[in-house]
């Protein structure tokens, strides 16, 4: 299969080692419903709160839901988690992200797990020519992920105030980080890179071009490292959740200067 | 000084073996002077190819340890002493004689991409371009052929699919093509069609490989399947196109 | 032995040997001009030699500083040629170049560009003005790649990794080439009307030398064999700088272009030791002083040009002298400062692949530490001597542009000259083996006699029982040239040295190549030697006559430039019973030419036409 001497298969396995560890931790904590509200830090899995179902332990307060309480016809079988609403934004821009993309191809199925090492054997390679060609529609992806980032930046403003006093703790810097992350990532898309910029030919042509090779150069420095960008926020995501969390749950005590 | 062990592979189309060799390294050596010393001094008809040895055309690609590298660029104080080196043909392609293969797909392949077309010339006979519009297709034009992104693409490598994909190598040359300010001619219909963009799956293994530093996949290939997707996929870009452009 | 009839055999009316620059060029004239051409050559398509070329090519566009011109080119040209360059080729080169670039432009090479968007230019020495079309440290590839995918398209045939074995004639006439297949080693014969020669130089007989394997002399010794004459060919370029550490890439190029864009030369007293070699006819457009140097980096118009960036001869014989003067840096050479001049992301900007190769190959970052350099083989200014406007050798049929054609350059060529060379001159050959082939009545025959022999001669080296081997074969050779005909001669050194070759050339008749004749390195580098041997002769011989230092030939036993010689060529034919070396009188100059040549520099600034 390969003549590599080198530790090749490290990269794919700690991939899926990753990746599955988020997959299950999210999974996990989107089906909860409970506790991602602690003081005024709302977790990144559950923004934005469409409704709420206020009955549930460390749920946020009712003012927080865009659309009021939690809906009548919401099947009784699943659990009323306001996180199964959104999260599925957030996972198809990070699905169809061309590093993510990359990893997984790599890791998960294989083609190939690692350069010049053969591929898993399969019937025919159609590349993202037949069932893939929906990866093409990542930029429709990206246009809510932006909206998100956003989100989680005011979700982030809000934290900083309890009962109406401002504050700093813990747990606000983790939510500022958090958006700061995503934003990186998001705005290092190799989709927002293109729409910027990347599809003119010609930037010095006037103001306008002149501006957009601005932006596109900016981008492409976050692009360079979207890789690192893409593992960073979302380790980082994950343990706000996990944070504010274990807050809720009284597990761990938040430090802040509100003295609570 | 202890002799240093290499593995190479001697054979031709019809079947080969590796053979062992035993020689000395000096100082700075490259792997393309190992070659050259065996040829000299063991084995007189050892075939590779090789031609500037500074890095620069792209010539003597091979496999060293499994991995696509110019053998003139690879040192030999990169492996430990005591480990045995071994040294393959690009496995891509087929096999002439020892480390030498047949990369004439790729002549062809470069000859079915429509050439340059260019905008007429400036009033003055001149053309004008500012350097941040040709920075970009500059660094696919670092480009020394060396064939290496072919052999690592596991389209090619692994699935043969020779039929419906151009590989990296022509994918940049497309890219080089596509974003040039002065060429006239519409590519990105073919860069799907024809040229196979959505056969890649952006495993970036030739950015890995590629001698020159060219941002294969990010810079070239990824940009190329977004304008595909202008074009092909997008109904806001649709609009702009055909219903806003015919109304201004 | 192959039945001549059975033979692979190709019919065309031009065709060219080596796919270089020049070759390529003239290989897309002829098909211009709708003849049926194909183009030969040893390697794949697109790794020529050219493709090492870095600095740039040299054309008075006048983007940059717009006080040059044309005859300011040419004044450059010849006086970096000690006078001894062709006029009327010196004058068609300056002239056409820019076109040359122009075009090349339209067929998508991408040039570094000037604030204005114009093609930028750079400095180079001997050159007055930024003159250098380029592309950062790699205008060879831009180069090469452009007329490879210009020119695929436009239908000539090329016949890859094959080798020309030699020429064949009807009589007088070019009638056809013999060559094989370097894959199966399989011959074939090509029947043409014209040859077009452009298979480069020969560095490859020196030990330390900056050219690749194929640079063995192929186009001039076949050249010769056909009954052609070589001229100038004690005329050999070293490189001031080539790479001296680790031993395995001596002699590896260094471009000028780090001296164009600040680079200083210094020996291991840390001294700027270019200011003390300034030739009386530089001195007036020389800096004297490092601040004078230093402000003409930064644009000063009223500033001289820094010494590092004289004529290629004049820095190598300094640094030559430094490094036996004791002066040198460790490993023989002395230093190349650029970390010191320029800010170390400009340094990556316009010299990576310097950047790259001294990192990659010396562990030595450039943007940090100064180089060791020390002079490398590099350029045959002299070569197949040429009608200056068809590129006709005195065989009809026979053309050669390029580096194996010689005229243009005299006594030292200037750095980017060589680039435009091949485009200028290679079209030309072009046009002339068009105007040729037109003019002919009837299709030259084959004497299947000279073909036997050919094939015979190469088939001879791998059925041998016994013999020599060909790799340690061109290692004696190669230190024959590096001993005795290198870049500072005398008389004992060079009749040594011709004595040396005559060994060598016992041991060439008597090769032996193991295995068969499936792409077999040692078969093909044992079919080199010939030509390698040829050439190498042609140079010591006409080093030994010429009793002079000019330019690329410099003599410890005659060390001054005498006028006498200025009105000499060295004319090298095949003779009955070998290599016949003549003195040839030159041509008075053209008289507007000459008054050119000799102006002031004002005198000519601003008059383009």
């Amino acid at each position: 299969m390969t003549h590599r001497k080198d530790a090749w298969w490290i990269a794919p396995f700690l991939t899926v080692l990753g990746f599955g560890a988020f997959i299950v931790y999210t999974t996990w904590a989107a089906l909860q419903g409970e506790h991602y509200w602690y003081g005024s830090y709302l977790s990144p899995f559950y923004s934005p709160l469409l409704f709420i179902d206020s009955s549930a332990a460390g749920a946020a307060p009712l003012e927080h839901a865009w659309f009021g309480s939690w809906p009548t016809w919401w099947p009784a079988m699943l659990p009323s988690s306001p996180a199964l609403f959104i999260l599925m934004f957030p996972g198809v821009f990070r699905f169809t992200c061309y590093y993510y993309r990359k990893a997984y191809y790599r890791s998960f199925v294989g083609t190939p797990p690692a350069c010049a090492v053969g591929a898993l054997p399969r019937k025919s390679y159609l590349g993202e020519t037949a069932l893939l060609l929906f990866q093409n529609f990542h930029r429709y992806a990206l246009y809510p992920a932006i909206a998100f980032v956003f989100i989680l930046y005011y979700d982030a403003v809000l934290a900083f105030f309890h009962d109406g006093r401002f504050g700093i703790g813990v747990g606000t810097v983790i939510l500022l980080t958090n958006a700061t992350l995503l934003g990186c990532y998001t705005f290092g898309c190799h989709s927002f890179r293109h729409l910027v910029g990347g599809r003119l030919n010609c930037f010095s042509c006037d103001k306008q071009t002149q501006l957009r090779y601005g932006t596109w150069k900016r981008v492409s420095c976050l692009n360079e490292r979207h890789m690192m960008w893409a593992w960073i926020s979302l380790f980082w995501v994950g343990f706000s959740d996990l944070y504010v969390r274990l807050c809720s749950m009284g597990i761990i005590h938040d430090f802040n200067t509100w003295g609570f | 000084m202890a002799k240093r062990i290499f593995n190479i592979w001697r054979g031709d189309a019809t079947g080969g073996r590796f053979v062992e060799y035993h020689t000395d390294v000096d100082t700075g050596m490259v792997v393309l002077d190992v070659v050259h010393r065996i040829q000299a001094e063991q084995a007189g008809d050892l075939s590779c190819r090789w031609n500037c040895k500074a890095g620069k055309c792209g010539s003597c690609s091979m496999e060293i340890d499994g991995k696509p590298r110019l053998a003139c660029m690879t040192r030999m104080d990169t492996f430990s002493p005591s480990a045995t080196v071994t040294l393959q043909p690009l496995r891509a392609f087929p096999i002439l004689k020892d480390l030498v293969t047949d990369v004439s797909w790729n002549y062809q392949q470069n000859k079915r991409i429509p050439p340059f077309r260019p905008r007429p010339r400036d009033a003055d006979g001149r053309y004008r371009m500012q350097q941040i519009d040709v920075d970009r297709i500059q660094e696919f034009r670092k480009c020394i052929e060396c064939f290496m992104c072919q052999d690592v693409c596991h389209v090619l490598r692994d699935h043969s699919r020779f039929d419906t994909f151009v590989g990296p190598r022509f994918m940049i040359r497309l890219a080089s093509l596509a974003m040039h300010p002065l060429d006239a001619l519409d590519r990105i219909p073919a860069v799907r069609k024809e040229f196979g963009s959505g056969m890649c799956n952006i495993t970036k293994c030739c950015t890995e490989v590629c001698p020159e530093q060219i941002s294969i996949t990010d810079n070239g290939i990824i940009p190329l399947k977004e304008r595909v997707v202008d074009r092909f996929f997008d109904p806001l870009m649709w609009v702009k196109r055909n219903l806003l452009r015919r109304s201004a | 032995m192959v039945d001549i009839a059975e033979l692979q055999t190709f019919e065309h009316d031009v065709v060219v040997i080596g796919a270089g620059g020049a070759g390529l060029r003239a290989a897309i004239e002829c098909s211009r001009r709708g003849l049926n051409t194909a183009i030969v050559c040893k390697s794949l398509l697109g790794k020529a030699h050219t493709v090492m070329a870095e600095g740039g090519m040299a054309a008075a566009l006048g983007n940059v500083d717009p006080r040059d011109n044309w005859k300011i080119h040419f004044r450059d040209t010849m006086r970096g040629g000690k006078f001894l360059n062709q006029w009327r080729m010196a004058e068609l080169h300056a002239k056409e170049a820019p076109a040359r670039v122009n075009e090349l432009e339209e067929w998508g090479a991408v040039f570094d560009r000037a604030k204005n968007g114009l093609i930028s230019q750079r400095n180079f020495g001997g050159h007055r003005y930024p003159r250098l079309a380029h592309v950062g440290d790699r205008t060879g590839l831009e180069m090469i790649r452009t007329l490879q995918d210009y020119g695929i398209h436009q239908g000539f045939a090329v016949h890859m990794e094959c080798t020309a074995l030699d020429l064949l004639k009807d009589g007088e006439r070019i009638a056809g080439v013999v060559a094989y297949w370097r894959e199966n080693g399989r011959f074939l014969l090509l029947k043409t009307k014209a040859v077009i020669l452009a298979t480069g130089g020969a560095g490859k007989a020196w030990k330390v030398t900056s050219n690749s394997w194929e640079y063995t002399g192929d186009g001039l010794a076949m050249a010769y064999l056909a009954g052609a004459t070589l001229m100038d060919m004690e005329f050999v370029q070293f490189h001031p700088t080539g790479m001296v550490w680790p031993p395995s890439v001596r002699g590896t190029l260094v471009t000028e272009g780090v001296r164009g864009d600040g680079g200083i030369l210094l020996n291991n007293k840390h001294e700027r030791f270019m200011f003390n070699y300034i030739p009386e006819r530089f001195a007036p457009e020389t800096a004297s002083t490092e601040d004078e140097a230093r402000r003409w980096l930064q644009g000063d118009k009223e500033a001289r040009r820094p010494p590092e960036l004289l004529t290629r001869d004049v820095v190598a014989r300094a640094i030559t002298s430094e490094v036996k003067a004791g002066r040198g840096s460790p490993h023989g050479g002395v230093f190349l400062d650029i970390a010191s001049q320029v800010p170390a992301d400009m340094i990556k900007k316009k010299l990576p692949s310097m950047y790259h190769q001294f990192k990659e190959l010396a562990n030595v970052d450039i943007t940090k530490e100064a180089m060791e350099v020390g002079p490398t083989t590099h350029y045959f200014m002299g070569g197949v001597q040429v009608d200056h406007e068809s590129q006709q050798s005195v065989v009809p049929g026979l053309f050669a542009c390029g580096e194996c054609a010689a005229g243009l350059h005299g006594a030292n060529r200037l750095g980017g000259n060589s680039l435009s060379d091949l485009l200028v001159f290679g079209r030309r050959a072009g046009l002339g083996a068009a105007d040729y082939v037109a003019s002919m009545a009837s299709f030259p025959c084959i004497d299947e006699a000279q073909v036997r022999q050919s094939m015979r001669r190469a088939t001879d080296i791998l059925n041998r029982e016994s013999g020599a081997n060909p790799y340690l074969v061109h290692e004696a050779l190669q230190k024959v040239m590096n001993d005795g005909v290198g870049i500072v001669r005398s008389e004992a050194d060079l009749t040594a040295a011709l004595a040396g070759l005559e060994h060598v050339k016992r041991d060439v008749e008597r090769v032996k190549a193991d295995g068969a004749s499936q792409y077999n390195p040692g078969w093909h580098a044992a079919l080199d030697l010939r030509n390698l041997l040829i050439v190498s002769e042609a140079v010591a011989r006409a080093a030994l006559m010429r009793q002079e230092s000019r330019g690329g030939h410099s003599r410890v036993d005659h060390p001054n430039e005498e006028e006498v010689w200025g009105e000499y060529h060295i004319v090298i034919h095949q003779g009955r019973n070998g290599m016949d070396v003549e003195k040839v009188r030159r041509a008075e100059p053209p008289r507007e030419l000459a008054a050119i040549a000799y102006a002031t520099l004002e005198s000519l600034e601003g008059s383009n036409g």
